[in-house]
């Protein structure tokens, strides 16, 4: 039986080969050799500390409002690790991690943080589309795009990024339909944390998983441990290989939490109690991955030490170089509304310059 | 402080609003307020803050996430008989709702010949300014005042949202409620207790002057009065109309004011191209060409995305274009 069936969601099982106390699942097996697992635990730890000063820096007034990732780490390296060059990626609005995965540079994503649309533009060559906002849209997105590298004859598949809010947008059963009725070589990847700002999971759905909802459009979904990385590589590996051999779909739950704020504009202590989290921290992603890493001795404080020191020195230079950018000039907001400027645009252009 | 024997507080447009909701869901009891987080985060700008614990979770209902869902069953709410208020997070979170609001909000009473109505309100913050993401800061009021059949009220001080509020929940048809989210917090002001209402379909007279007619609504009035005050200078004396609401429009208000003065200025944050400027230079065509001492000016946003904090600045209308556009008026 495949990983498709033995967790079929209405059997209500959800995948996980790493527990949280970093030993294995009986019978489990890592996808990843041991430098393999500490190249991706050393992202992981980037990732979160990136994503820190992220946060600290629009408290400081210096970045924008901030969507952070705190706590979906695992998912989000663990669903891009599988990719393959040519590959699209439809980011929601929390997709540090599968950008920095994708190859996106810290300081293009700082720049669009900070209020720079160029931060937007993806580098020739790394597939992955801004952000998009309005929540669950941009799922029907990557159907079209799987749909158009299928009619093409492209073996490359797409996946976009969810939450558990998204599920209820229109545009998401839309996007599981048409992807069901085409075969679309896409993933459904839900980062269930949980929350929609303050909406709990429970208030979401009347659904038990948000998985189980695949079986109605006709497709494999299944519930992953989204804290537990080897089990996110191990199930979207599987949804990839998939997806590119012309099976079609496959929708993912990863099942993890928001250990942070919705955004920097959010007050989570008024939805959520301090002891609603307290029963979700062990069962962080980078804990359990320490723990074994620690196991098969390759992690110590040491290591710990020289990985944190690498990144913040990084995550220094990062800032500054991002900073260092300057004011975008004003045709810079006229210039890429259309591939050439119109006439009314050039018109108003010239106006405001005329202003200033 | 005290009026008479009403309760006065300075208070600031959110939490005029919030007062608004209480006061008209204590008075009637078919009101009930939808949307994403409006339960017990009390909305993420706090205006419906504490109703939910006052009101019960069967009055005040955080809905799953999902816009046109919100809508679209507040439309079967209204004309099953209660008086839902559904609130859209974002003005950029909005368009999923077009369906609903243009073919069915718009035109039930229409086309059930009167036999089925819904008096429903949608409050909907909108506007930049607040240094906001992506999708945070449209002004798309002129695409809601095209649609037939709904009525659209952008409130622009403190006591204007409580009044305007109060009229658009009772009205009998459905209302579109923009709030300026960019002075939501900016303004305090005294603001009674208890119940006033301020017409629908009536302009406000700001200030009076004899120069120069400033058309304008919501965060705007703001701007205008600062380019007013500072055109004192020039010994230009400027009229302000706060449109307060923009469809249905008051021409009379704005054509008797440009009768007077003979000139016209009208601001707005929304792109320029099909923008309420447009619809109101025409009204003053037709109604008031001949007193014209030149043509009317647009101060507005531009037909592009509104840009992201760094460069939010340039997009947004500001009193020294204003003051630049009432000179060329001044001057033609």
């Amino acid at each position: 039986m495949g990983l498709m069936e033995d967790y079929h969601p209405l059997k209500g099982k959800m995948f996980q080969i790493l527990k949280p106390d970093g030993t294995l699942q009986p019978g489990g097996k890592p996808p990843l050799t041991d430098q393999e697992t500490l190249a991706l635990y050393q992202k992981m730890v980037f990732i979160r500390l990136a994503d820190q000063r992220a946060l600290s820096l629009q408290r400081q007034g210096r970045f924008g409002t901030y969507a952070p990732i705190w706590g979906q780490e695992a998912c989000q390296v663990g669903s891009t690790y599988p990719l393959q060059k040519g590959d699209w990626v439809f980011p929601a609005f929390r997709e540090i991690g599968a950008a920095l995965m994708m190859g996106i540079s810290l300081k293009k994503f700082y720049l669009y943080w900070m209020g720079n649309e160029m931060g937007s533009r993806a580098p020739e060559g790394i597939n992955m589309m801004p952000v998009s906002v309005p929540v669950g849209s941009q799922t029907l997105h990557a159907v079209g795009a799987a749909w158009a590298a299928k009619i093409k004859g492209d073996k490359i598949v797409t996946i976009a990024y969810f939450g558990d809010g998204a599920t209820s947008k229109g545009d998401f059963h839309e996007a599981m339909n048409f992807a069901g009725v085409f075969k679309a070589p896409t993933i459904f990847f839900c980062q269930n944390n949980q929350f929609a700002i303050s909406v709990p999971r429970s208030l979401q759905t009347a659904s038990k998983t948000i998985a189980q909802k695949a079986i109605a459009y006709g497709f494999d979904g299944i519930q992953v441990d989204g804290n537990d990385l080897f089990a996110v590589i191990m199930a979207t590996k599987e949804a990839v290989e998939k997806a590119r051999s012309g099976a079609g779909p496959t929708l993912i739950e990863g099942v993890t939490y928001r250990f942070g704020p919705h955004t920097t504009a959010d007050d989570p202590t008024k939805y959520r109690k301090e002891e609603e989290i307290e029963p979700w921290k062990p069962l962080d992603p980078l804990v359990r991955l320490r723990l074994y890493l620690k196991g098969r001795g390759l992690w110590n404080e040491e290591v710990e030490t020289r990985i944190t020191e690498e990144a913040q020195k990084e995550i220094d230079q990062t800032v500054k170089e991002a900073e260092a950018v300057p004011t975008p000039e004003v045709e810079e907001i006229f210039k890429y509304v259309f591939a050439e400027m119109t006439p009314p645009l050039k018109e108003q252009l010239e106006y405001l310059k005329s202003t200033l | 402080m005290a009026e008479g024997d009403r309760t006065m507080a300075k208070l600031n447009m959110v939490e005029a609003i919030n007062l608004a909701l209480r006061e008209e869901m204590e008075r009637d009891n078919r009101v009930v307020i939808l949307g994403e987080d409006v339960g017990k985060e009390g909305g993420v700008f706090r205006v419906t803050d504490g109703l939910q614990a006052k009101f019960g979770a069967d009055r005040v209902i955080d809905t799953p996430l999902a816009e046109a869902g919100i809508v679209g069953s507040a439309f079967g709410m209204a004309v099953y008989g209660l008086r839902p208020i559904a609130e859209i997070q974002f003005e950029g979170f909005l368009y999923p709702c077009l369906d609903q609001i243009n073919n069915h909000i718009g035109r039930i009473r229409n086309r059930s010949r009167g036999r089925f109505t819904c008096p429903l309100v949608i409050r909907l913050p909108y506007g930049g300014g607040i240094h906001a993401p992506e999708h945070h800061s449209d002004s798309p009021e002129a695409i809601l005042a095209h649609i037939p059949g709904i009525k659209v009220v952008i409130p622009s001080t403190p006591y204007e949202a409580k009044g305007l509020l109060f009229s658009a929940i009772r009205d009998p048809d459905p209302v579109i409620f923009f709030e300026p989210k960019r002075i939501y917090r900016a303004i305090r002001e005294e603001v009674p207790e208890g119940d006033y209402t301020i017409p629908l379909g009536k302009a406000r007279l700001v200030q009076e002057g004899k120069d120069v007619t400033m058309v304008v609504w919501g965060a705007m009035v703001r701007e205008a009065l600062n380019a007013a005050e500072q055109l004192k200078a020039d010994k230009i004396e400027a009229e302000i109309i706060d449109l307060r609401t923009i469809s249905p429009i008051d021409s009379e208000t704005i054509v008797t004011s440009i009768r007077k003065t003979g000139r016209g200025v009208i601001v707005h944050e929304a792109p320029k191209t099909c923008g309420l400027g447009a619809e109101i230079i025409a009204l003053i065509n037709e109604k008031a060409l001949l007193s014209l001492q030149a043509p009317i000016e647009r101060v507005t946003g531009f037909d592009i995305p509104v840009p992201l904090m760094k460069t939010e600045h340039y997009y947004l209308p500001n009193p020294k274009r204003i003051i630049l556009a009432v000179k060329r008026v001044m001057s033609f």
